[in-house]
């Protein structure tokens, strides 16, 4: 690709030698790509590899610091979305923006340039929604639908727009297996339209399964073009990740009848209008055991972390149990002093404090379990700062945290660093019993294979293991049963040896909202 | 066309340090330029404002007493800014405490003890921790927003004691003047140097209450909760702090602070209770507290700074004849450009065309 004259074959986007620069950080540098009319093509690369930072170009978002884009073989400079619309690009981005108190029509009626009825739109809606097999009541209310259906009124809405190419941005990440096979049949309509897509996600198998094209990015860079289907898995993980990810090992330690957390039937009600109520919860996990719990976000996960960590209580104390002793009105610290470590999802303002440094992030989770270490002056609690600073070097030590300086702020670290740091933080206790919420979301490749490790040797070494997490491979290489949490109601754990893809789908609730959609037309 | 503020990716260590002497120094201009507009000689003017109050020994005790309750304020401030808790109502906790406070003075004004100081200073804290107390109530009970409950109550309290002075604690001896009894002996705060000027033990709760403050905040792990509940409440969560008991301690601490100031404003420097205790010092000590970046050490030098713009007021009337509120537009300035300073420092102005606005808002959409 060194010909500058762009326009051979039948290019609908081609971008040639995109850069764009933040501070000291190349974000994308020097990246070629094509898309050819009627294809559906695959950006693949890891967490913070530079995909969304190029899309943002491509959809105007944001201005590159220097290449070129060629739109049907024309140079354009897409200085906004309003203008990458009109040429004909729609894009459906991972964090919708939808209104939840409106409805399906309200919400895409919000996103026209023109004037058109309300009902007008509801017609088009359906009629668009028939045609590509994505079933919507244009008259439903957005809190009440799935993230799959959400999902939906993205795509509705895009395409309503009638653009030649569709960008979408991780789309599967939220939906349930049998969801995103709808999803991949949609695709496979709008290519027959004539129409592309660009296809972003750092899931192989199915980039493998619908992509015709690939081109992948490492550190900001192209690393790669090719025809996924002619690569195998472990190829593309090469180009995505550079090196090959040391696979995790799970020999499977022993596990005890020794029950270290329990909930029996735990209910708890919704806090906010949009929060999910978990009903009848019972989780037992044994010594050497790691129970993971999947399911699609936004189904109750954190507010089950909440319970369990103590974030949260509830008012009957047997409603959790953490080594034998019922905590279900225990705040979290004395949950921690019986033995249990908490990861939760969030790292910036909810494991972390941004703007503190690494020891001050260390007083943050473990004043009160190791008060003996860490404070003195008795009832005054002064914090020895020397004795922090030794814990937390002893964990960038055993987690391998890279870090500019020698106690960097959170806020500095990447992603992948800091959850490193976050879970070595309650590691380094060797809890008896450990909660995580997704543990390993925006982490990179590396980091996440060494996160998954420690969690096994955890369970290994007798601890009781939670994990919860949407990304079912992960589930699949640490969990040694596996129970999914669908509208915050946990199904029973079941063997993870014993566990299929389909059936986690199946109990996910299959393809969401399905059921009320129905009612829902019967109601009209 | 509109002005948009765009968070810069990394912000100058050295222009934030400087920011408070910047906003100093732009004041200044700014006064100058108000003077000359006037009608004033700048320079002359100037001096008067800010050196001349410096030149002699009485007025430097005079600087002492006006920073006293500043300060003091204001280190309570710090902490329940730094929480996350929007007190704008110290002015009304300086006057509750002062009320409180001299509750025995003015009961039991014969009684002569060395305990009747400290218990005037304990119930002066109690008062204005309590007053402080019922916008931290409203907040965890209601949802309140405590910036206009803190705020209003300042006018509940201004009337009240208003109300006291001309009422039932009006001094049947004092031919129907709005004033309480004075103060004896023993209820009065003792001057340091009485040789020299009238500066009293004020000033040494200011000291002392901003080395432990600045103790707390540095050293405790009370200080590090206050810390994170202000960035983060649901990190506080996680870390087993809180929240409603953070509103509560900053409330009351802040309060109890300004009572104490208010208590040693009346016995000190007034001697009895009267209509106008304080010249907005609960309000100025906003100022001071940011202007002190909100650290008690900083605080210290504030304060200073902020009780020299009530001399200068005072000077300013006396030797170049213009009216005292010239002290409250400095005062206005310096808030103003230490909030400018910081934002500018953190942000930077970005001019958007309507053309550009209008794309910009459909892409949002």
């Amino acid at each position: 690709m060194t010909d500058q004259q762009p326009g051979h074959g039948n290019c609908l986007l081609e971008v040639r030698g995109l850069t764009k620069v933040f501070g000291e950080l190349r974000a994308n540098d020097g990246i070629d790509l094509e898309i050819k009319s009627n294809e559906i093509h695959a950006l693949l690369g890891e967490n913070g590899a530079g995909k969304s930072t190029l899309v943002k170009m491509l959809f105007g978002s944001l201005e590159p610091t220097s290449g070129q884009i060629f739109w049907k073989d024309k140079p354009v400079r897409i200085t906004s979305p309003g203008q990458a619309r009109a040429l004909g690009i729609g894009m459906v981005f991972q964090h919708f923006s939808l209104f939840e108190a409106l409805t399906v029509a309200e919400n895409i009626a919000l996103s026209m340039d023109q004037d058109v009825s309300i009902e007008g739109i509801a017609e088009q809606a359906a009629v668009l929604s028939r045609e590509y097999g994505l079933p919507l009541d244009p008259h439903a209310h957005v809190a009440d639908l799935s993230v799959g259906e959400r999902q939906r009124i993205e795509i509705v809405r895009t395409l309503l727009q009638n653009p030649e190419l569709i960008i979408l941005d991780e789309p599967t990440s939220v939906l349930t297996p049998q969801e995103a096979d709808r999803l991949f049949e949609t695709l496979a309509k709008i290519r027959a339209e004539g129409r592309s897509v660009l296809y972003i996600s750092h899931r192989l198998e199915e980039v493998q399964r619908i992509c015709d094209r690939a081109t992948v990015l490492r550190h900001g860079k192209l690393t790669g073009a090719c025809d996924p289907r002619l690569e195998t898995p472990a190829s593309l993980a090469r180009m995505m990740v550079g090196s090959e990810v040391k696979s995790v090992s799970n020999a499977g330690g022993t596990i005890t009848d020794e029950i270290l957390i329990e909930t029996r039937n735990l209910s708890a009600p919704a806090r906010t209008p949009f929060a999910v109520a978990l009903k009848d919860v019972n989780l037992k996990v044994r010594r050497g055991e790691i129970i993971g719990i999947a399911g699609v976000a936004g189904n109750g996960q954190s507010e089950l972390f909440d319970v369990l960590s103590g974030e949260e209580t509830v008012p009957d104390a047997d409603d959790v149990r953490i080594c034998g002793t019922s905590v279900g009105r225990m705040g979290i610290s004395e949950r921690r002093l019986l033995g249990a470590g908490f990861v939760p999802e969030e790292r910036h303002g909810h494991a972390a404090v941004s703007d503190m440094t690494l020891s001050q992030n260390m007083v943050l989770a473990r004043h009160h379990s190791d008060a003996d270490v860490f404070l003195t002056g008795g009832p005054l609690k002064i914090i020895r700062y020397d004795a922090v600073k030794k814990a937390s070097e002893r964990i960038v030590r055993e987690m391998d945290v890279r870090m500019s300086g020698e106690d960097p702020v959170a806020s500095s670290l990447s992603g992948g660093n800091l959850q490193k740091f976050i879970v070595g933080r309650e590691l380094d206790r060797q809890p008896s019993v450990l909660i995580v919420n997704q543990p390993t979301w925006g982490v990179d490749a590396g980091a996440a294979s060494r996160i998954r490790q420690a969690l096994i040797d955890l369970a290994e070494s007798g601890s009781a293991v939670v994990v919860i997490s949407q990304d079912l491979d992960e589930i699949f290489e640490v969990a040694t049963s596996i129970a999914v949490l669908n509208e915050g109601a946990l199904s029973e754990a079941e063997p993870a040896s014993m566990m299929t893809l389909e059936r986690i789908g199946l109990l996910m609730g299959g393809i969401h909202g399905e059921d009320t959609k129905v009612e829902a037309q019967h109601a009209h | 066309m509109r002005i948009e503020l765009e968070k810069r990716p990394a912000y100058s260590a050295l222009f934030s340090m400087l920011s408070p002497f910047i906003a100093l120094g732009l004041t200044i201009i700014a006064g100058a330029i108000l003077f000359t507009a006037l009608g004033k000689n700048p320079i002359d003017a100037l001096y008067s404002f800010f050196i001349e109050p410096l030149t002699e020994l009485w007025s430097l005790h005079e600087l002492l007493i006006k920073a006293a309750p500043l300060i003091l304020i204001a280190v309570g401030l710090s902490v329940c800014f730094r929480s996350n808790n929007w007190n704008i109502g110290a002015e009304g906790q300086f006057i509750m405490g002062g009320v409180v406070g001299s509750i025995v003075p003015i009961y039991f004004h014969e009684w002569n003890s060395f305990i009747v100081l400290p218990l005037m200073l304990i119930m002066g804290m109690i008062g204005g921790a309590l007053y402080a107390g019922i916008p931290a109530l409203l907040k965890t009970r209601f949802n309140t927003n405590e910036i206009l409950s803190s705020l209003m109550l300042v006018y509940v309290a201004e009337l009240f004691l208003d109300w006291l002075v001309r009422g039932p604690w009006r001094n049947p001896e004092g031919f129907n003047f709005p004033e309480s009894r004075s103060f004896n002996d023993s209820a009065v705060l003792p001057e340091l140097f009485p040789a020299s000027g009238g500066a009293n033990m004020g000033i040494i709760f200011a000291l002392i209450a901003t080395l432990l403050t600045w103790f707390m905040m540095r050293h405790m792990l009370k200080g590090f909760e206050v810390s994170v509940l202000g960035q983060s409440a649901r990190a506080g969560r996680f870390a087993g702090f809180s929240s409603t008991k953070m509103i509560f301690f900053a409330f009351l601490f802040s309060g109890a602070l300004a009572g104490l100031a208010g208590i040693s404003e009346v016995s000190g420097a007034i001697g009895r209770l009267q209509p106008d205790i304080s010249p907005a010092y609960g309000f100025t000590a906003i100022i001071v507290a940011f202007l002190g970046r909100l650290n008690p050490l900083g605080i210290f030098a504030a304060g200073i700074i902020l009780a020299l713009t009530y001399l200068g007021g005072e000077a300013a009337q006396i030797s170049i004849g213009l009216p005292d509120k010239v002290a409250r537009v400095f005062q206005g300035f310096l808030l103003f450009f230490v909030l400018a300073c910081d934002t500018l420092i953190h942000y930077r102005v970005r001019l958007v065309t309507a053309v550009k606005a209008r794309t910009e808002g459909e892409g949002a959409s």
